[in-house]
């Protein structure tokens, strides 16, 4: 992936993830996306009771050519954000601007040139494949839909995608059923290549498939990243993953990105607290290490996005909370001491080399802050 | 992070029977057994459904030689015929008797080709308004399921406003208002029977819309129509073929009913359902034969359908391999040669459990 990411330079780097330079204006950026799920009641006259806060004013920037990791634990919005960049959902509101193009507020129909610029492979390789349908017209689908190429052309250029992600030509006649999961994954990577998109978000790719497989496919979408210079959003909740393949990584905790950074910085010095327990659940290979490594414990579960909790969402289970972080909401911003690229929305975070306690959960200290605004999360976070 | 985890040939999986570019143009192309034909495999491993498709085939045969039979006899399925058709005394012949095998009715026509005759109307009416009750059903059902919302609630409560429609009733007052006729008739059964197949596909299709692949379908930009009909409609072709199937044989004998009562097509066309009725009067003094031909042929023509519908559900139910697999094995012992074909192999099912 290195050989063909855009040079990164961190001097480059505006400290606001908003601002661009003029003269290189990255393909995609997101800026304040919030999506909220409605909540539903009634039979015939639904009212809203209520409502799923799963992406809340997100803002990021995506280079050409690069790998955006975005990893989180289940729940946190990864893939709702996902589908708000591809709008495959709307957006409560925010904007999403691919190529300089505000495409938050298109309509279906205006949004099908960007559909071949824009494309996505699904985490579940035998959900996203319509089971009747034969590999050829799936991936020859976005042709077909596009106006690009019909009948031998079709096939022709159907089976000249097929053998660059690797799969027998000659299955263009079978069906998805007939492929074993990391093969499914292929038909999936190029129904996604079929239009040449330019940015391919990759929810939870490799996720679904076995270990053996998914470097397969890891390694197929890196070549294929240098083949037909490619910019990846890449959602993972396996760390190595993400580490492997991106050139940057943010972190996302209910809804909201806690921390953004280089790859090597993020895993060499984590800031936001979420992140170093993130971190020091991950396996690590070499048993010396692995000793020697210290692991935070996180006590409680992640609160619900129906009622978040106030100030900073990550407070109810933080072992450095303190009073203010239930109050008062922290910004994403560059912390003292870091690279420009590296942002974290933290009071307090993480010094490097500090040694996070995973004590008691810190609710005491703050209870009566917020149960009053979130009772149902004080007792859950308590427990 | 090192990379030796990764390091795997991307290309591995890739089996050594890759070919070369070249190669490739002459090979056909291996090509997958698509759910529908792996069905009509096992149906052809079903005894059942190839004695059910007798049945109709028998049916369909008498249809077809209707006018030849009516001219090879010279006896004519609408007119009365009283110097030829009946005996002496004026009584109907019965079968076998003066050249009539299946005897002759009070007005001495030949009940044999009327009954062909009402074997045309019978599967006409039976398979045309199967169909356009099939396709009205299927669109709304997609329709409603996909789009949901206003549309949806809608089309659901039209759906059990028909269901719940005392349909003969409205029927024999359709009937007095516009006056029996073929079209009508065939108007009125696909009417009161594509709900039956719109609530189906409804349920499917609501749980269809729900799968990853209509959202892999919208990110490459597929319209609501071709996500309809391209998409969502081949996973819900199971259920409605053999919906369908089982349909034609309730629209036959819907279609008797309406006759039988005289509101259907509607003398002197004969039918099953207006020859059961005409004969209801005679068969008081013994001519059974009036009315026992036209109901052996509903009873052959329904029950023909039916069994094959029920066939067809098995062979399309993937939960019924284990079955099939069983018949298979039965057949191969009997004999290799007797299963020619599909039938030995172990079928693989195209759908997921």
């Amino acid at each position: 992936m290195a050989d063909t990411a855009a040079p990164v330079n961190p001097a480059s780097d505006e400290p606001s993830l908003v601002a661009a330079p003029a003269e290189d204006h990255p393909l995609l950026r997101v800026e304040n996306v919030v999506k909220h799920f409605p909540i539903k009641r009634g039979i015939f006259f639904k009212r809203q009771i209520g409502s799923v806060q799963a992406v809340e004013g997100v803002s990021l920037e995506v280079r050409r050519g690069e790998t955006l990791g975005l990893v989180g634990e289940t729940g946190c919005g990864k893939s709702t954000l996902a589908r708000c960049i591809t709008r495959l959902y709307p957006l409560t509101s925010g904007q999403v601007i691919f190529d300089g193009a505000d495409i938050s507020r298109l309509s279906a129909r205006q949004l099908r040139t960007y559909r071949r610029r824009m494309q996505m492979i699904f985490q579940d390789p035998f959900g996203s494949l319509n089971p009747r349908r034969r590999v050829g017209s799936i991936i020859g689908d976005p042709l077909a839909i596009h106006g690009i190429a019909d009948g031998g052309e079709r096939k022709r250029r159907v089976q000249e995608l097929m053998e660059v992600v690797g799969l027998n030509p000659e299955h263009y006649n079978r069906f998805p059923s007939e492929f074993s999961g990391g093969q499914r994954q292929r038909i999936g990577v190029a129904r996604a290549l079929a239009l040449r998109p330019s940015l391919i978000v990759c929810d939870e790719p490799v996720s679904a498939l076995d270990v053996s497989v998914q470097a397969q496919i890891i390694n197929l979408l890196e070549d294929l990243q240098g083949e037909f210079n490619l910019t990846y959003v890449f959602i993972a909740h396996d760390l190595a993953v993400v580490e492997h393949v991106s050139d940057r990584v943010a972190v996302m905790y209910l809804g909201k990105i806690v921390e953004l950074a280089e790859t090597a910085e993020l895993f060499g010095s984590p800031r936001h607290p979420y992140t170093a327990a993130l971190l020091s659940a991950s396996m690590v290979a070499d048993p010396e290490k692995a000793r020697s490594s210290h692991r935070v414990v996180l006590y409680g579960d992640v609160p619900s996005p129906i009622n978040p909790p106030s100030g900073c969402r990550f407070h109810t289970r933080c072992p450095k909370a303190q009073p203010i972080c239930s109050v008062d909401e922290p910004p994403l911003r560059v912390q003292a001491g870091d690279p420009a690229g590296h942002v974290t929305a933290c009071h307090f975070p993480v010094a490097p080399g500090e040694q996070l306690v995973g004590a008691a959960p810190p609710i005491s200290a703050t209870a009566t802050a917020f149960a009053a605004a979130s009772p149902d999360i004080s007792e859950g976070g308590g427990a | 992070m090192s990379l030796s985890p990764f390091e795997v040939d991307s290309a591995s999986l890739v089996a050594e029977d890759e070919q070369s570019a070249e190669a490739l143009d002459a090979i056909a192309g291996i090509e997958g057994r698509s759910p529908l034909r792996l069905a009509l495999a096992r149906l052809r491993s079903d005894r059942v459904a190839w004695l059910a498709a007798g049945m109709i085939l028998l049916m369909v045969v008498l249809a077809l030689i209707a006018p030849v039979l009516s001219s090879m006899t010279g006896h004519s399925p609408y007119n009365p015929d009283l110097v030829n058709g009946t005996d002496s005394f004026g009584q109907p012949y019965g079968p076998g008797q003066a050249g009539f095998l299946l005897g002759t009715d009070n007005v001495g026509r030949d009940i044999l080709v009327r009954v062909a005759y009402g074997a045309r109307i019978s599967l006409l009416v039976g398979i045309l308004s199967t169909l356009l009750a099939t396709i009205g059903g299927t669109a709304l059902g997609l329709v409603s399921g996909y789009y949901g919302g206003w549309i949806d609630a809608l089309l659901a409560r039209l759906m059990d406003a028909v269901l719940s429609f005392p349909y003969v009733l409205a029927a024999i007052v359709l009937a007095a208002v516009f006056g029996g006729s073929l079209p009508l008739t065939i108007g009125v059964i696909a009417f009161f029977s594509w709900a039956a197949i719109g609530r189906i596909v409804r349920g499917q299709t609501l749980s269809q819309k729900e799968k990853e692949y209509v959202e892999a379908a919208r990110s490459i930009g597929a319209g609501s129509f071709r996500i309809m009909f391209v998409d969502i409609l081949p996973n819900l072709i199971a259920p409605v073929i053999v919906l369908g199937t089982l349909l034609v044989p309730v629209a036959i004998v819907f279609e008797a009913t309406l006759d039988y009562l005289g509101v259907g097509v509607g003398p002197p066309t004969p039918t099953w359902g207006n020859m059961l009725a005409d004969d209801q009067g005679s068969a008081g003094f013994g001519a059974w034969w009036f009315w026992v031909f036209p109901s052996i042929a509903l009873l052959i023509t329904t029950l023909g359908f039916n069994l094959l519908g029920d066939s067809v559900r098995d062979a399309l139910d993937p939960r019924t391999e284990r079955l099939f697999a069983m018949r298979r094995k039965k057949v191969a012992a009997a004999g290799p040669d007797a299963s020619a074909g599909a039938g030995t192999e172990p079928l693989s099912d195209g759908t997921e459990a």
